[in-house]
This record gives structure tokens, sequence and C-alpha cells, in this order.
């Protein structure tokens, strides 16, 4: 059983550091949940999961990220993805010229022992079993990193990632942007495959339609840098009905009270 | 004023002495080719090492032209590495100057009249060939000193000729290998297309011993395509980190003739490569390749021309560097249309990926075109590594190291991706790969 810990996490871009955009955030993720978060645009949900993945354009100005009781802050960007973390990217990077397969390789061979060779027969099998399960073709290997791929073959492509590095935590960052209902879907019936065994996930999304696909164990509602609500997954249909502007009035109520 | 000529007797190990030496063990050489060694070791002694105000040496680092203390190496190393593990058609390896393995050529091209030898040999056995094609057109880039020096004491060298309408799919392969400290190699290589043939060529210039001994590598090549043929030729440069390297190519292609050149620039201290590519004949075609991987204080320095005599002649220079630490690139390339070579079409890029903000890369495009209906173009343009992707590739666990050598190897797809052969590929990404391994 791991566990992803979140205290009181403040964070601000790198060039504005005085201007904080996470404001004070306190979350734990154990192994097998699903946790959603969901709040309107610019509250600092992507913030948050770039910042913990170690993005060099933010800062965390307070509080602290523990892997298994083990602070991550100190680590590369690099360090944090073989201690488990896994960022599945809003919008992936496009690398022409390296094909998926040296790039997964690479990142295989990474998590391997120094002085390990990979086995590049089972490597092969495991990625095609991976593909098959993603519905994308194997053709698809031999291709640069997300170049010229459609939004819903990005997102598939970040998920077939997620499948073979195996993370312990993965932190999905509107992966259902951009996605029509099939690839939805597809990617939805990817992230619950490995959300059967051990895997932790923190879903960032803006809209309620990806929870029907997978399942949120708890509901997070992220206003101005904070969580200000939590709750099981029927909150997220309560602010599917009601809007988010509910919450605002909720907490301007509580406020002059 | 132009500086002192730098004599050969004022470098004890290439002095006169050394090189009536050299001269008496090949008395049984073609008298023309003794006497071109003759010439030439009087033309390096009478010319002058460059200066700061020669335009062709412009960047270059000049007080690092120092020959003193260069000999000729004696024997060949016990040790050889190998760089050439990949399907091929013949081989011929060179250690400190001597053949020590070879492989002969297939007796079914042998029989359509294919050679592939060592100089020495062509010399003796075909050497009103070799005469015809031995420096016919010099590249005349700057470095006529370092080519003279090269015609004086060359020993190793190769010589391919396939003649008409003969394809060879596999490459040939060449490798030198310089073993010891403060020793030299001078390799000249000649290749010959009849009309129509087709083949590769790959050469291999390594240092055998440790990365610190002191080299000094004077190389020539004199490349060419006759009408239709077809040449693919690849260098491939990993000399001693501690190895002053000059390598002089001339590319001839006669009609309809496509030439293909890479050179991939990995080791020494200082390099300097100079390609003169000559589009004699209507439909003929250069492609002008170059990969330069720059670490340390290495520095590289390339000049390049592409002179279209003929109307109706193409051709494409791409020179790709990445530029680490304090490491230092030229690129200095000129594209001359000369009166007559009207609808030529001819363009040169020079790309610099800087992964340091204390290495430099100096850019020195050219055109001089004497026809009015031509389409040319040069550009360079010199780019960071793009932090989203460098942050995207971190994100997926692939360390500092490895990521700055997936984005280079991206970065030199594009000019890898224009060799036809898949195995020939692999072994120069890997060879490019073994530069970062820390």
């Amino acid at each position: 059983m791991s566990s992803l810990e979140i205290r009181s996490l403040h964070v601000a871009l790198a060039s504005t550091p005085d201007k904080p955009i996470v404001k004070g955030l306190d979350l734990t993720i154990r192994s097998g949940e699903v946790h959603a978060i969901m709040g309107p645009n610019g509250t600092g949900k992507s913030t948050l999961s770039k910042a913990i993945a170690g993005h060099p354009d933010y800062v965390i100005t307070s509080g602290d990220v523990l892997l298994d009781g083990k602070s991550i802050l100190e680590m590369e960007p690099d360090e944090r993805a073989r201690a488990g973390l896994f960022l599945a990217f809003q919008y992936p990077s496009e690398i022409p010229g390296v094909s998926i397969a040296n790039f997964l390789r690479a990142a295989v061979q990474a998590r391997m022992a120094e002085g390990e060779e990979l086995d590049a027969t089972a490597y092969y099998k495991r990625l095609y079993s991976k593909m098959d399960l993603l519905k994308i073709d194997r053709k698809f290997t031999s291709r640069s990193v997300n170049e010229g791929f459609s939004g819903g073959e990005k997102k598939r492509c970040e998920i077939l990632q997620m499948a073979m590095l195996e993370p312990k935590f993965s932190l999905m960052d509107e992966t259902d942007s951009g996605l029509d209902i099939d690839a939805l879907r597809i990617v939805a019936e990817g992230v619950n495959t490995l959300k059967g065994g051990e895997l932790g996930v923190l879903l960032i999304t803006h809209y309620q339609r990806l929870l029907n696909y997978i399942v949120p164990d708890f509901v997070h509602v992220m206003y101005d840098g904070r969580i200000v609500k939590s709750g099981d997954k029927s909150l997220a249909l309560e602010l599917e009905a009601k809007g988010y502007d509910w919450v605002k009035n909720e907490l301007a109520a509580a406020a002059v009270a | 004023m132009s500086a002192p000529a730098l004599s050969a007797d004022a470098v004890s190990g290439l002095s006169s002495a050394r090189f009536a030496t050299h001269l008496s063990q090949r008395a049984y050489l073609p008298a023309w080719w003794l006497e071109a060694k003759k010439d030439a070791f009087n033309q390096f002694n009478a010319l002058p090492l460059p200066t700061r105000n020669d335009e062709t040496w412009r960047f270059s680092n000049l007080k690092g032209l120092d020959l003193s203390g260069f000999s000729l190496p004696e024997d060949p190393a016990s040790q050889i590495p190998n760089h050439t593990r990949f399907p091929q058609t013949a081989e011929l390896v060179f250690s400190n100057r001597q053949l020590v393995a070879r492989s002969t050529v297939p007796a079914e091209l042998a029989a359509k009249g294919v050679i592939f030898s060592p100089l020495d040999e062509a010399l003796q056995q075909h050497g009103d060939l070799v005469r015809a094609y031995f420096q016919k057109h010099p590249a005349k880039l700057g470095s006529e000193k370092f080519v003279a020096l090269n015609t004086a004491f060359t020993a190793a060298g190769a010589f391919l000729y396939v003649p008409a309408d003969v394809e060879v799919a596999l490459p040939f392969v060449v490798q030198h290998t310089l073993t010891g400290d403060n020793v030299a190699a001078f390799p000249h290589t000649i290749v010959v297309l009849g009309p129509r043939a087709k083949a590769t060529l790959v050469e291999f210039f390594i240092s055998g011993g440790a990365s610190t001994e002191r080299q000094l590598a004077a190389g020539v090549n004199d490349l060419h395509a006759a009408e239709g043929a077809q040449l693919t030729y690849v260098g491939a440069q990993h000399w001693s980190a501690n190895t002053l390297a000059f390598q002089v190519n001339s590319i001839v292609a006669e009609r309809d003739a496509r030439v293909l050149s890479l050179n991939l620039h990995l080791g020494g201290r200082q390099c300097r490569h100079e390609s003169n590519s000559r589009l004699l004949g209507p439909g003929a075609h250069s492609e002008m390749l170059a990969l330069t991987v720059a670490t340390g204080a290495q520095e590289f320095d390339q000049r390049t021309l592409q002179t279209h005599v003929a109307p109706h002649t193409t051709s494409n220079l791409l020179y790709k560097n990445a530029l680490l630490d304090t490491a230092k690139t030229i690129f200095s390339g000129l594209i001359i249309v000369e009166p007559d070579a009207q609808k030529t079409d001819a363009y040169q890029k020079n790309r610099n990926l800087m992964l340091s903000d204390t290495a430099e890369a100096h850019s020195l495009p050219g055109l001089e075109i004497q026809a009015n209906d031509v389409k040319c173009s040069h550009g360079s343009t010199s780019a960071r590594i793009d932090a989203e992707q460098e942050f995207y590739l971190r994100a997926r666990g692939i360390n500092p190291v490895e990521t700055r050598r997936l984005l280079v190897a991206a970065f030199f797809e594009e000019v890898l991706e224009k060799l036809d052969n898949e195995d020939l590929h692999v072994a120069l990404t890997a060879l490019i790969a073994s530069q970062f391994k820390k």
C-alpha cells in the first residue's frame, strides 16, 4: 500500500513567486483510490499537477509532497517519475525524430538497474499487448512521439505510456479534454484496467463527463487554489446540476457569516 | 605579409630525412606517384601556415595548428577497435598506416571488374586508373598545405572502382585506426564509379588508445561519380580527444549522377573538414550532409563549396551541429553558380542545437551567382533545446544525459533518415549515442 500526501501545498510560477496559485492544499491518495479534482478554469488544478511532477516553471513556496512518507520536493523530475509518479499531460509535447518505440524503451530502460539489459522481445510483446488494449495501431511504434497525432491519439498515447511504466500514482491533467465519446471510452477503459491493480489516480477535470466512465472514490472541488468541498461521486453530479457558481455562492455566504 | 612557411624540417618526425626514407621504401611504386609525392613535400614546405588574414580560416584557432612533435607510427597496434559490425561487401582495416586486415571482394563482383584494394596495390596494378582520378579536382578550401602533407606521406589508402552498370548493394568499408602518442596518419581514399554504377563506401577514422593520446590526422578523398552513377559516401570520425584532424573531400558528379556524402564528426580536439562538390553535367546532384556532436572544448571547423558548373544541376547541403559545454563550431559555406549553370537549384543550411550557454557556433553562409535563372537559398539557425520536450522526457523518468541523447538523436534524424541502409543507420546512431555515456 502506497500513499501520496499533499500537505499544505503553496505553489507559484517561478517567475512570480510572490503570487501564489495553489494556496494551501491538503490531500492524501492511497493505492487503488481514484480522486477527482474538479473546478473552474484558472483555479490552479493544472498548476498543482505540474508542480508535483517537478515542472521547472513552478516553485513550491511552502508545504510538502510525500510519496510513501518521503518528501519528493528535492528530487529532479526524472527521479520523481522513477519513484512512481506519472503525469498524463494536458498538452503532450510533440518530439519529431524520436519514435514511440525508442522513447518508451528509454523510459523503461531508465527504470532498470545499471548494466541490466532490456529484453527487446519481451518489451515489444508487452508494448503490443498494451497498444491492442488501447486500440492503438501497432504502426504507431515507428511514428515520432505525438507528431501529427490527433487530440485523441495524443491522450491514448499518454495512457499507453502509463500502462508501460506502471506508476504508483498517476496525475491525469484534463485527460478528457479534446476527446470525443469513443476516444473517451477507450481512455477510460485503459485507466480502469490499470486501476484494477494498485494504481492511485488523481483525476483533474473540468467536466463531470469523464466521471461517468472512470468512477471516482472521492470528488474534491478546487477553487482559488484550495480544496473547498469534498465528497463522494454524487458531488460531481451535484456540481453538474448546480454549476460552479453554487460553490462560489456557498463560499461567499460562509465568508459573510 | 604572410607568415613564415613551416618547413617540414621544423617538424622533426616529418623531416626531409624521414620523407626520403618514406620514398625509398616505395621505390616499387610508379614514377609519377613518387614525383607527385616529392612535389607535394616541397609544396608543404613552401606553403605558409594560415594566418589571421586568411578569410578561409576566419574564427579558426590558428594556435591549435601545431604540428611539432608528430612522427609516423612504426608498427600497427595489437588491439584494434571495431565499429563496423553491419553487413558489408568487403573491408580494409588499417592500423597505424598499415593494412592489418582485409576481406576480398566477392568473386562475382571481381569478375565484373570491381576493384577494392589498398592504394599501394592499386598503384601497382591499376596505376593509370588511379592517376586519372588522384586529386583531379582538388578542393582548395584553405587546407592546401595539409593536403600536400597528406600526398607526401600517405601510405594507408583505399581505392574503389565500380565499372559501368554494376550495382553493389552492401557498403564497402574502410577503417583507419591510429594508436600511440604524437603519431600521425595520412589516409587517402579514391572512389570511382563508372556510368550508372551504384555503390556505398563507409570510412571510419578511430583512435585506438587512450583519449589523451596526441595525434595528427590529415585525410583526403577523391570521390567521382560518372554519368548516371549513384554514390553514397559516409565518413565517421571518432579520433582521440587530443587529435588535430583535417579531412578534405572532393566530390565530382557528372551528368545525372547523384552523390550523397555524410560526414559524422565526433572525436578530435580540433577538426577541420572541407568539402567541395563539383556538378559537371546536367542533372547532376550532390547531397552534402554532416552531423557533429561538439563537447568539452572541441572545435569543429567546416568549410564547404557547392560549385555548379553545368546547367540543370542541383545540390542540397544540410550540416547539423549539436553543441555542449564550451565547444565551438564554425560553418562557412559557399555556393558558386558559374555563368553556364542556368536552372541551378542549390540549397545550403546549417543548423545548430545549443545545449550549453557557453558553446559557440559561427555560421558564414555565402552565394556567388553568375547565372540569371537559378534558385538558390542559404540559411543558418541556432536554437536551444525545447524546454517542454525536455520536461516531457524527464517526466517519464529519463535522466538528463539520456534526455539530451534522445533530443540530439531527434535533431539528427532528418539527416540520418536520408540513408537508405537501415543497418548503417543503426550503426551510426549507436556511435553517436556513445558520446553521451557518462
